[in-house]
């Protein structure tokens, strides 16, 4: 496929969802990589399920602590206003609605907002971790994901068919080729990735999209998105 | 009041088969691995534990699933523990699988004398609704399914909202890894090493606490101490030799 959003782009678009003041919490896989590009000037606070506000980019290796991990099990470090705490603490902080924006993967979601990321009947279950509690507490619920499948098969459905991590949970999606919003009326395209059509997106989606034509086309001539100077794509 | 023992092995030697142990600890941090070690070693069988991901990578709890010591699991998150996976779909163990915040709360509920807690989490889900798988046949067909819970709304906030009825867990025993600890069982957890063992400590009829540093009551910070020696009943010394 041409055009459309790398995995490190999609991550980058995803940043400019955050906004100063917030408690921020990014899922294991995709939603991780957001961390690497909150603008400086951008003022979060990540936390992370295990025990953490305040979490900060991977160390140097020699500078590893083993008690100090993000719920992904990867080394972190803390930025200063730090604090560690309990699991039921740290879960009282989103399941009571503390913490504003969680970013999550995901294998299908609703045009309800349902989401499934979790099982795959017939396959071996990796478990529940804290997806079910986020998408609960959280404020906003932020979904990262590739558009297809890897059989090309729709991941945005009218209803999912997989188990559900939670119901009419999700606010926005994005995707390698889109981003879009959950509305009481179902998916609403915001903005398309730079390259890609809106054929290319209705034509794999598996839900009616709702598209306000002209707000699209002014939302999506944004600048191309940062990458990492390291190139690490 | 002093409440440390000699030896790890001193420490778990009166656990007998059959009984339910809570194991704190996240991925690699926190874990009590020289209980862990010891209780693999006196030789207990038909554990039934709750644990918020029952080994890592072979590591710790994992060893006793290897070598069929454990019944039942209750856990939030099985995916680093190919171990666990095999047992689970060969009928060999119960697997209950909960939300992570779910199982802390029910830890910690289980510790302050709360029977059951409604929850948002898991609204809408197998979780409430059941079917989760809990035991496979070895044939791969799923022998035990978890029941529906409870389901009630309640005005909360500014609007009214689904919740879940979810149990408290009480065990015979818990096992919990801190940084440094006295006598009396007062602990001090290091960085994102606290996770569940401050709540795993609480919901412990007897709770055996390991430590890196045990030192003379009075020597902590009083006002540093985050797990109050009241939830510990007995202190051991071991140094942290995470097994490779």
């Amino acid at each position: 496929m041409t055009g459309g959003w790398q995995r490190e782009q999609i991550a980058a678009r995803a940043a400019l969802e955050l906004h100063n003041g917030e408690y921020v919490n990014l899922g294991i896989g995709l939603p991780t990589l957001v961390s690497k590009y909150l603008p400086p000037d951008l003022d979060v606070v990540v936390h992370t399920e295990n025990g953490v506000l305040g979490a900060g980019p991977a160390p140097a290796p020699e500078l590893v602590d083993p008690d100090l991990l993000d719920a992904g099990t990867q080394p972190i470090t803390v930025k200063p206003g730090a604090s560690f705490f309990s699991s039921s603490k740290s879960f009282a902080m989103i399941r009571g609605g503390h913490v504003d924006v969680t970013v999550l993967g995901a294998m299908e979601v609703s045009a309800g907002g349902d989401l499934a990321n979790w099982a795959v009947p017939g396959h071996l279950v990796r478990g529940i971790g804290g997806a079910m509690d986020l998408v609960a507490g959280a404020g906003r619920v932020i979904v990262l994901t590739e558009h297809v499948g890897r059989d090309g098969s729709p991941k945005l459905v009218e209803e999912c068919t997989l188990p559900l991590t939670g119901r009419a949970c999700v606010d926005l999606v994005i995707t390698n080729l889109a981003v879009l919003e959950i509305t009481p009326a179902g998916f609403s395209l915001v903005e398309l990735a730079p390259g890609i059509d809106l054929d290319q997106v209705v034509s794999q989606t598996g839900a009616r999209i709702a598209v306000d034509v002209d707000e699209v086309r002014r939302n999506s001539e944004r600048e191309g998105l940062m990458l990492p100077s390291d190139g690490c794509v | 009041m002093d409440k440390v023992v000699a030896s790890p092995s001193e420490a778990v030697a009166d656990i007998a088969d059959g009984s339910s142990i809570a194991v704190g600890g996240f991925g690699t941090a926190g874990v009590p691995w020289a209980l862990v070690d010891a209780l693999h070693r006196q030789g207990a069988r038909h554990l039934r534990v709750v644990s918020n991901n029952c080994g890592f990578n072979g590591l710790g709890l994992a060893v006793l699933l290897r070598d069929n010591r454990i019944d039942r699991v209750t856990a939030s998150y099985i995916g680093t523990n190919e171990e666990f996976a095999r047992h689970y779909l060969a009928g060999s163990i119960e697997v209950e699988l909960t939300p992570q915040g779910t199982l802390a709360e029910r830890l910690r509920a289980g510790g302050a004398g709360i029977a059951a807690f409604f929850t948002p989490t898991g609204v809408g889900t197998v979780v409430a609704e059941g079917g989760l798988p809990l035991r496979y046949a070895p044939d791969g067909e799923v022998l035990v399914a978890s029941e529906p819970k409870e389901v009630r709304r309640f005005p909360f906030g500014d609007r009214e909202r689904d919740f879940v009825l979810e149990q408290a867990i009480v065990t015979d025993y818990a096992f919990v890894r801190a940084a440094v600890a006295d006598r009396q069982g007062n602990a001090i957890f290091h960085a994102a090493a606290r996770n569940f063992n401050p709540d795993v400590a609480m919901a412990g009829r007897t709770t055996i606490l390991e430590a890196a540093q045990v030192v003379e009551a009075g020597e902590l910070d009083v006002d540093a101490v985050h797990l109050p020696g009241i939830f510990v009943h007995r202190v051991v010394c071991a140094a942290e030799e995470v097994p490779t």
